[in-house]
């Protein structure tokens, strides 16, 4: 029988995946793809203890990451739609007025 | 083999889900096309949602595919045929600069996936589904006994939730609205 330990497994692996996609990728979008990572790494985690806990707040909890997502994608979309009127460029390297 | 692929049906459908769902993570972070990036991202939202069956939430499942594969990966999509691929710089990968700390960090993960998978059985060995499943002691649908806990325990929430959706969409639509006062600056925000 597979227990938490797995699931939690798989989890810290698809965020370390995402971690480093949002480290080491240099085009936007892209960085964005990892983030998705990320939070299906935590809607594991919470699908899992919801299983192995009987209880249902976990199922409740990942709905909330959900559209949380959802929201989070909608406005980093727009703010690409943005900087590519700006600066017509979708690399984060070009866009560092804000370093020191 | 008919016995042992029964008995352990669910270990093996995990196992090949994991393995699905991590060969979709490496693509996203490791194609150079966004198209096959986003196509990659696709295959392991699937492969979590038939996870999320296997743990006994499959209105989570229905609204993972749903939302994620239906509404935010159509978004990314238009959003790179919008921005044109073929004007995309190629991007030179840094990772020699991050090298020692990436070992680092991988390491220390390498020794927390270890550690969970030998302590195995973490927490209790799957409580009965029908905890998950039931309203008030009344046997009903996954979907019937989410929407119970989610209208009554987590009403304040939710409400909340909506209206940070409506403001996310507020400004997802002014970010992406032409600005008429940019426009006669040559489209350049005054510093």
């Amino acid at each position: 029988m597979i227990g938490a330990g797995h699931y939690v497994a798989l989890s810290v692996i698809l965020l370390a995946l995402g971690v480093i996609g949002v480290m080491v990728r240099r085009n936007l979008i892209t960085v964005l793809m990892a983030l998705e990572l990320v939070f299906n790494a935590a809607n594991l985690n919470l699908i899992a203890f919801s299983d192995r806990l009987g209880d249902l707040s976990g199922q409740v909890l990942a709905i909330f990451v959900i559209t949380i997502a959802a929201a989070e994608a909608a406005i980093g979309l727009g703010l690409i739609i943005a900087l590519m009127r700006l600066k017509d460029t979708v690399t984060l390297d070009d866009a560092d007025e804000m370093r020191g | 083999m008919m016995e042992f692929l029964t008995a352990h049906f669910a270990t093996i459908l995990f196992y090949i889900l994991a393995g699905l769902t991590v060969a979709g993570g490496i693509g996203v972070i490791s194609f150079k096309n966004p198209v096959h990036s986003a196509l990659s991202l696709l295959g392991t939202f699937l492969m979590v949602a038939a996870l999320f069956v296997l743990q006994h939430a499959e209105f989570l499942a229905a609204v993972q595919v749903l939302v994620y594969a239906g509404g935010i990966l159509v978004l990314f999509l238009f959003v790179i045929m919008l921005v044109n691929i073929k004007r995309m710089q190629p991007e030179q990968v840094f990772l020699s600069r991050v090298a020692p700390l990436a070992v680092a960090v991988g390491i220390t993960l390498g020794a927390i996936i270890a550690g969970l998978l030998l302590a195995g059985s973490l927490g209790h060995p799957a409580a009965a589904p029908a905890a998950l499943q039931s309203v008030q002691g009344q046997h009903v649908g996954n979907t019937e006994a989410v929407g119970w806990v989610l209208y009554t325990k987590y009403l304040v929430p939710f409400e909340i939730v909506s209206v940070v959706l409506l403001v996310a969409m507020v400004g997802a639509i002014i970010f992406g609205r032409k600005d008429p006062t940019l426009e006669g600056r040559g489209g350049r925000m005054e510093p």
